[in-house]
């Protein structure tokens, strides 16, 4: 990897009121990566997604995306990025298919509602409501509306809450396969092995602060050598692996 | 490629058009509502007074007096009860009276010979028997008069041959020809209206209210599309799905109720732009409400505050000269009675936009004011 940031943000605040939501985060993310935003709840991951993705107006700070600035370009960033929002819904009465139709006219492009589902493995539901879908269907559908535009980034903020463990991994392939036809990822995740397996890098965000960038293999060597110990020794598999195995890798569609 | 807000804005006039469609409320306010109400009071209202008169067994039916009274629209002949049945529907009031004929003999009147000596007894009997619990024996009595008056002129100028004897009244009687102003040219427009108010209300707020808070505007706003293209698509789509709902409707009251249009073409068109200005300025309403209310339930009863009062006050289902003075004030001042005016002047009388420019003042006054407050209570997110 050439390690060339497409994200840049520098000292970046957010205040809500007297609340200090962000109190001056720093990061790059590089053009090809996945990269992970982990932390807790209300330590500022979303709020930070929200002004990067030119949603929500900054306090101080500097956020460049793929060269433009969120201040005077938002309109150049919002062509070139794709947005999942946690917990959004979409337009009401209409099925897939016109709910593609909708955003390549909100994008001003040309994309066929079937071209746009192949992608996320949809298209026998090309006419089903989104509020019929299963949970992984929903995930996948709004993954498929953030790539109308050609992303050079896309932005999926906890993709993979309440999904089971099926549904879960097969997000993950689409993810990876996502990243490997060169676009970048940023995703939040409150999953510690969900972000150890498909992140190439992590930053850890706790009260409004970065408290540390990395690649997860390096955090979890950097903590062993300080002597880190289980308190319960691990075994060669756990008990999603055993779940998975009794239950087949085969993703359901219901 | 240049990035194209029509086209954007077209995609959400697009999308908002088919969930319009497809939402049950929607279509059942706009035109099953307004239908239902326009048959309802088409029928009941439909040709003013009917005087209903029970008609005794042994009438004789071929007299002239009888064929007189049927001729006329007013009267009713109600000829399937019996005596029983009669008197206990006149003392109810559900006849208004009973009518007994008797001919003397057989002798039509006009076969009567028309004799030097005058008949010693009168060739007809009418018996009638009116009810104190209904106020139409009156009406009753004077087409019976009338009837009456008609028949003795005749007969007397039969009998009295060329002697010359003149009445002391002449009375002479033209209709002149007009346009009949039916009920349904009173309960449509007022239907149309009241129908443009609660799409227009109820239904921006529900969906902007409903948009909001399900973030899909929020997901918009990713998006490089521009905030009046939001507005103006979900405008788009609502103008053209009621005007689609109101051509509709008149075109039911035309042919199925004889609603008047005087123009014919030209007259629709006129209603169809009234029917827009009107659905512009109801929706500067739904746009307040959608942001002041909490949640979806809190979106019924503030439409209620804005809908219920010019339903009843706005001249929908019957003239505000039926108020009392300071209640006319009121009704004055709401933006539905303009419209329903405009709307009633264009169709019967045939006015073009040009001649209820007062209406349209009103009209444009509530419009500034109302899209004034929405402007500062509405909320994006």
């Amino acid at each position: 990897m050439a390690n060339k940031p497409i994200i840049t943000v520098k000292n970046l605040v957010k205040n809500y009121g007297d609340f200090e939501a962000v109190k001056g985060i720093s990061f790059e993310v590089y053009e090809g990566e996945i990269f992970g935003l982990l932390g807790p709840n209300g330590a500022g991951k979303t709020t930070t997604l929200e002004i990067i993705e030119t949603l929500r107006n900054k306090t101080s700070g500097e956020v460049t995306v793929d060269g433009f600035d969120i201040e005077t370009d938002a309109d150049n960033i919002k062509k070139r990025i794709g947005v999942q929002l946690q917990a959004a819904g979409y337009y009401p009465n209409l099925n897939l298919a016109e709910l593609i139709v909708l955003f390549s006219g909100l994008y001003g492009i040309d994309k066929s509602p079937t071209e746009m589902l192949e992608k996320v493995a949809l298209t026998d539901k090309a006419k089903a409501k989104y509020k019929d879908l299963s949970g992984g269907q929903k995930q996948r559908f709004s993954i498929a509306t953030t790539l109308i535009n050609n992303p050079r980034i896309i932005f999926l903020d906890e993709p993979t809450t309440g999904l089971d463990p099926q549904a879960r991994r097969n997000l993950w392939d689409l993810i990876r396969e996502i990243r490997d036809t060169g676009t970048t990822v940023v995703i939040t995740t409150h999953y510690m092995d969900e972000a150890e397996v498909l992140c190439d890098r992590v930053a850890f965000v706790d009260g409004g602060h970065i408290i540390g960038i990395d690649t997860p293999d390096h955090f979890i060597d950097q903590l062993v050598a300080t002597g880190f110990e289980r308190a319960k020794q691990t075994k060669g598999a756990n008990l999603e692996d055993v779940f998975i195995n009794l239950t087949g890798k085969e993703w359901r569609e219901s | 490629m240049k990035y194209s807000n029509t086209r954007a804005t077209l995609a959400i006039a697009k999308a908002s058009f088919r969930s319009i469609l497809r939402s049950p409320s929607a279509v059942v306010f706009s035109l099953a509502f307004p239908l239902i109400f326009i048959l309802v009071f088409a029928n009941i209202g439909g040709g003013g007074v009917k005087v209903d008169v029970g008609v005794v067994k042994g009438t004789d039916t071929l007299s002239i007096i009888y064929k007189a009274i049927q001729k006329t629209t007013i009267v009713n002949l109600v000829t399937d009860q019996t005596a029983e049945e009669m008197k206990q529907n006149l003392s109810k009031g559900s006849l208004d009276a009973i009518i007994n004929i008797k001919t003397d003999g057989n002798n039509g009147w006009t076969i009567y010979p028309p004799s030097a000596g005058r008949p010693q007894k009168s060739p007809f009997a009418i018996d009638v028997q009116y009810t104190s619990s209904s106020q139409k024996g009156s009406i009753l009595k004077s087409v019976l008069s009338n009837i009456i008056y008609q028949i003795n002129e005749v007969f007397q100028k039969q009998v009295d041959g060329k002697l010359g004897v003149f009445s002391p009244v002449e009375l002479k009687e033209t209709i002149v020809t007009g346009r009949e102003y039916k009920y349904i040219d009173f309960i449509l427009p007022g239907q149309l209206g009241f129908s443009l108010l609660s799409s227009g209300v109820f239904g921006t707020a529900f969906v902007f209210i409903g948009l909001r808070l399900t973030l899909v505007i929020k997901r918009f706003f990713a998006t490089p599309v521009k905030r009046y293209s939001i507005v103006l698509g979900e405008a788009i789509a609502r103008i053209v799905f009621s005007l689609l709902g109101a051509l509709f409707i008149i075109m039911v009251g035309h042919y199925a109720f004889g609603f008047t249009l005087i123009h014919g073409v030209v007259t629709v068109l006129n209603m169809l732009v009234l029917c827009a200005i009107g659905l512009i300025i109801f929706m500067g309403f739904g746009f307040t409400i959608s942001g002041i209310a909490k949640n979806e339930s809190t979106v019924p009863p503030l439409s209620n505050i804005i809908t219920l009062p010019q339903f009843l006050l706005s001249g929908t289902f019957f003239s505000i000269t039926a108020f009392p003075t300071w209640l006319q004030y009121v009704s004055n001042a709401l933006p539905l009675t303009h419209l329903n005016n405009a709307m009633r002047k264009v169709a019967f009388e045939g006015a073009g936009l040009g001649d209820v420019t007062h209406q349209l003042f009103i009209l444009l006054i509530w419009g500034i004011g109302i899209y004034a407050v929405a402007v500062k209570t509405f909320k994006w997110e």
